[in-house]
């Protein structure tokens, strides 16, 4: 049996690693004895599949988890007793069961949805910066992966950027962005902020504040799915609509 | 009480692994700041990694905040750019529970493991916002006390801390709460009087009470300042390990730390008389936990926690006389828990197939490598430290770990021993070849890692009068070790610097004097000692020189039977007479039985507190104890002076 979990990290835990997340999760497992399927070989691990990894500092409403299990395991409460195995701030908000191949998370994710503090300059200076990308053809950004500076194109990758007002320390944006192929991180884009800034003269310097990944989606028929949708009531199982088609990532309503 | 984490929090995320500060463990308590309660605040003086599972500093921090008069948080040294960000922030050090400042607990407790960490030790107490030194500390100031196994010389920290604590801690940090409790009730605050109320608690010595004399630039004694001040302090020993279950909820991290495993500790003590071993001579005697509760502290651990590794904890676990039932109680324990599989990990194996057999049948989850420590290369040499380990007890341990699928065995060596020739040394390459031959019948990458620390004597053991080798010679003989093994594949070897070696060895013999070396050494940027890309000898011979002090005299000289030792005011109940004894037969390569299963020796460990070895069962180990001279293939007899535990 394969299950998918939804969980939201916030708060203190915000600080810990993807792979401090790992650990956690599979002490969990091991605390609620989940029979999670262990690998081979003389220091087997349990099979978990994560998703995209959540950067340091950073928040989420949407993080996703597959794992195999050797037995079928009860589903009801499994999320309760699961948020209560694992540390403050980290909880799971859904259990899901798979379909035998689905497609991994690494590869469905198309896009993100973020929430992000930007810290340094005036509502009216970020608004116009969001406007000049939003407006530009292409944006250059340097890069650097091992020691190697590479100069990549990533307009493609800014989906949509909205402003939603101020924050205490600065301006809260609201942004899509592209997961895959190219992908850019909330980081990038407040670096590309910057350097728009930078380009009309201004004489600041945006920083990242905050930061919440809202939303992880795949695309199916030219339409954005989460992988597990939230019933944002708490609805009954029974007032779920029908699944669907097995080809297509599941989007279900869990309580 | 105030928090530091509004002004933390929005620049954590610049600093690495964050996770360090943030508190939120498994296992953590959360009580919250009151003025009635006494408030300690215990302090790791090393990372967060490194700090979190010292089981020391959680076993008081359970203790204190089970006391209805006391709470207690936790506190790490903080890292080099999360240090530069408080300096400019002006954030001081604080606890991860609640983020309080450290000056607004009553006390700051250290625990001090390794002497390196001496120069951490006083940069917490300067960003607490301290000061430095205990005389410039006056009324409510925070108590900087410290505890653990380098206390038992603590001359060379003596001006920083008010309190030292000596021995096990679980009865004591009671005690000390209730003084400080009731100097907290009296509201007038006055300073002296605490202090004065805390020499009088066993186990507690005050150094501000003693003055040190020196004539002709050698330390020469302590006299006290005060005719209430104990002329001996004595080390505080819990008879009975099974009074005590700590830790009930260890402690499980967020993030990663070294020895990230159930720890449950098995028992205390060790009376092998390993010369060179501080921890076994100042931890007398054994103490023993009852079967049954390492079983059931085991089990609810792991469901606590969800930790797939555990580690039976003690000097040397394999010597706990009930090892083989309690091992397979685990296992059948953990078969029918459903949480998957586990394996537990003995950190000191005995050197012999008995030991590699158990290690074996733990194991079967996750085999991790297989350490032993035979510490010397030759059975004259063994003979001397008093580690009698033939060597076919150790080709046996090898053959059973290469025939049962571990392919790399590591083994760990002193150098710098009492009356070592290039003989000796040479006999490690030795050992370490025989080792691979042995491995390659079996496999064909079957490797053996030597791993090489110079020793440093140490105060409380036999060897307290020996003069530590030069950094040089230590050196020497490392270069021997790597020509020697340089041709002979798969021997792999490792070595501890030489040069740290030399600073370990100022801060763990030193007299007071040395208290402005480690302060000299902090002010030059010298934190984070035990981390060799920050280590730098240069600092710590400099420091000497501006305090006017000899390394050849606090160092490398040898010390005789009349002269004064900086630590002859404390006891680990050991007699002076019995260790003086035990140095002169060393010298004659003459070996000595572990006294758990032979006639008592008298060292004055037992006799002294009117306690006795307890043993959780009243039948030895198979093969009995190494060095006691008894047939290793097979269980002894139970010799005369033993104390079965009652039920």
């Amino acid at each position: 049996m394969k299950l998918r979990l939804r969980y939201s990290r916030h708060g203190k835990i915000r600080f810990i690693s993807h792979r401090d997340t790992a650990r956690l999760m599979e002490r969990a497992f091991r605390v609620e004895k989940l029979p999670v399927t262990y690998t081979e070989g003389f220091s087997p691990r349990p099979k978990l599949a994560f998703g995209l990894a959540l950067t340091v500092a950073h928040e989420s409403e949407a993080e996703y988890l597959d794992l195999d299990l050797v037995t079928p395991v009860e589903l009801d409460g499994l999320a309760e007793r699961l948020t209560v195995a694992l540390p403050d701030g980290l909880c799971v908000e859904a259990v899901v069961p798979l379909e035998p191949r689905s497609m991994s998370l690494q590869q469905a994710i198309v896009c993100c949805g973020w929430r992000i503090e930007v810290i340094g300059a005036p509502i009216d200076d970020v608004t116009n910066a969001v406007a000049a990308v939003l407006a530009a053809p292409e944006r250059a950004l340097e890069r650097e992966r091992k020691g190697k500076t590479t100069v990549v194109d990533v307009r493609p990758a800014v989906i949509s950027v909205e402003v939603h007002g101020e924050t205490t320390n600065g301006v809260q944006l609201y942004a899509v962005l592209a997961n895959g192929e190219l992908t850019l991180r909330p980081s990038e884009l407040v670096r590309l902020l910057d350097a728009e800034l930078a380009m009309t003269g201004l004489a600041c310097s945006l920083r990242e504040g905050r930061v919440c990944r809202t939303n992880q989606w795949t695309n199916a028929d030219g339409e954005r799915h989460e992988p597990i949708v939230l019933n944002p009531t708490g609805a009954a199982l029974a007032q779920l609509p029908e699944p669907p088609e097995a080809s297509r990532p599941r989007e279900i309503r869990a309580s | 009480m105030s928090s530091v984490w509004p002004r933390l929090e929005p620049r954590l995320a610049e600093v690495q692994k964050p996770a360090r500060y943030i508190g939120c463990e498994g296992g953590a308590k959360a009580k919250a700041p009151d003025d009635a309660l006494v408030s300690w605040l215990f302090t790791y003086p090393d990372t967060y990694e490194i700090g979190l599972p010292n089981q020391g500093l959680q076993i008081l921090y359970e203790i204190v905040n089970e006391r209805p008069d006391g709470r207690a948080d936790r506190s790490y040294a903080p890292w080099h750019d999360l240090e530069a960000i408080m300096r400019e922030e002006g954030i001081p050090l604080f606890s991860v529970e609640h983020h309080t400042p450290a000056n607004e607990f009553d006390a700051i407790a250290f625990n001090l493991s390794a002497e390196l960490t001496y120069t951490n030790l006083v940069n917490c107490i300067d960003l607490a916002g301290l000061a430095l030194h205990a005389a410039d500390r006056t009324g409510r100031d925070t108590l900087v006390m410290v505890g653990g196994h380098c206390t038992y010389n603590p001359e060379p920290v003596a001006d920083f801390v008010d309190v030292v604590v000596l021995g096990d801690g679980e009865e004591v940090v009671g005690e000390i709460t209730e003084v400080i409790a009731e100097w907290k009730n009296h509201g007038t605050f006055d300073r002296p009087e605490l202090l004065l109320a805390l020499s009088a608690v066993e186990g507690c010595y005050v150094p501000s009470l003693y003055e040190a004399t020196y004539a002709d630039g050698r330390f020469t004694g302590l006299v006290p300042l005060h005719p209430a001040a104990p002329e001996l302090i004595e080390k505080r020993t819990i008879a009975d390990l099974a009074e005590w279950p700590y830790p009930k909820e260890q402690l499980s991290p967020l993030t990663e730390v070294v020895h990230d495993r159930l720890n449950v500790e098995v028992f205390r003590g060790c009376t092998r008389g390993c010369r060179f071993c501080q921890a076994g001579m100042i931890t007398r005697p054994v103490r023993e936990r009852p079967a049954d509760q390492v079983r059931t502290m085991v089990k609810n651990g792991l469901e606590r926690t969800g930790y797939n590794e555990i580690s039976l904890t003690s000097l040397s676990t394999a010597d706990f006389s009930g090892i083989e039932s309690t091992v397979s109680g685990i296992m059948a324990d953990a078969d029918d828990s459903g949480c998957g599989p586990i394996s537990v990990s003995l950190p000191s194996l005995r050197v012999d197939a008995f030991g590699v057999d158990i290690a074996a049948e733990l194991q079967k989850g996750k085999r991790s490598g297989l350490t032993f420590a035979p510490e010397a290369g030759t059975w004259r040499m063994r003979q001397i430290i008093n580690k009698l380990i033939r060597e076919e007890d150790l080709y046996d341990a090898v053959e059973s770990a290469y025939s049962q699928g571990w392919q790399r065995v590591k083994l760990y060596f002193l150098i710098g021993l009492p009356s070592e020739t290039d003989e000796d040394t040479l006999g490690i390459a030795e050992l370490a070849k025989n080792c691979v031959a042995i491995g390659r019948k079996h496999s064909k990458r079957a490797s053996v890692t030597v791993s090489i620390g110079g020793f440093v004597p140490k105060p409380f053991t036999p060897f307290q009068w020996f003069g530590q080798n030069t950094s040089a010679e230590l050196q020497r003989k490392v270069n021997l070790l790597r020509d020697a093994t340089r041709k002979m594949h798969g021997v792999n070897i490792k070595w501890h610097d030489p040069k740290a070696t030399l600073a370990e060895g100022i801060a763990s013999r030193g007299d007071r004097r040395v208290g402005a070396v480690i302060e000299d050494v902090w002010r030059n940027g010298g934190t984070f000692q035990e981390w060799s890309e920050h280590f730098e000898l240069e600092r710590w011979t400099s420091a000497m020189d501006r305090a006017g002090l000899s390394i050849d005299e606090m160092v490398y000289r040898h010390r005789t039977e009349d002269e004064a030792l900086p630590w002859d005011h404390l006891s680990a109940g050991l007699h002076k007479d019995f260790l003086w004894e035990d140095w002169r037969d060393a010298i004659a390569e003459v070996g000595l039985p572990d006294c758990r299963w032979t006639p008592c020796y008298d060292c004055g460990a037992c006799t002294g507190y009117g306690i006795e070895h307890v043993v959780a069962s009243a039948t030895a180990p198979a093969g009995g104890s190494q060095g006691t001279g008894q047939d290793l293939s097979v269980g002894s007899a139970v010799p005369v002076k033993l104390l079965e535990r009652s039920k």
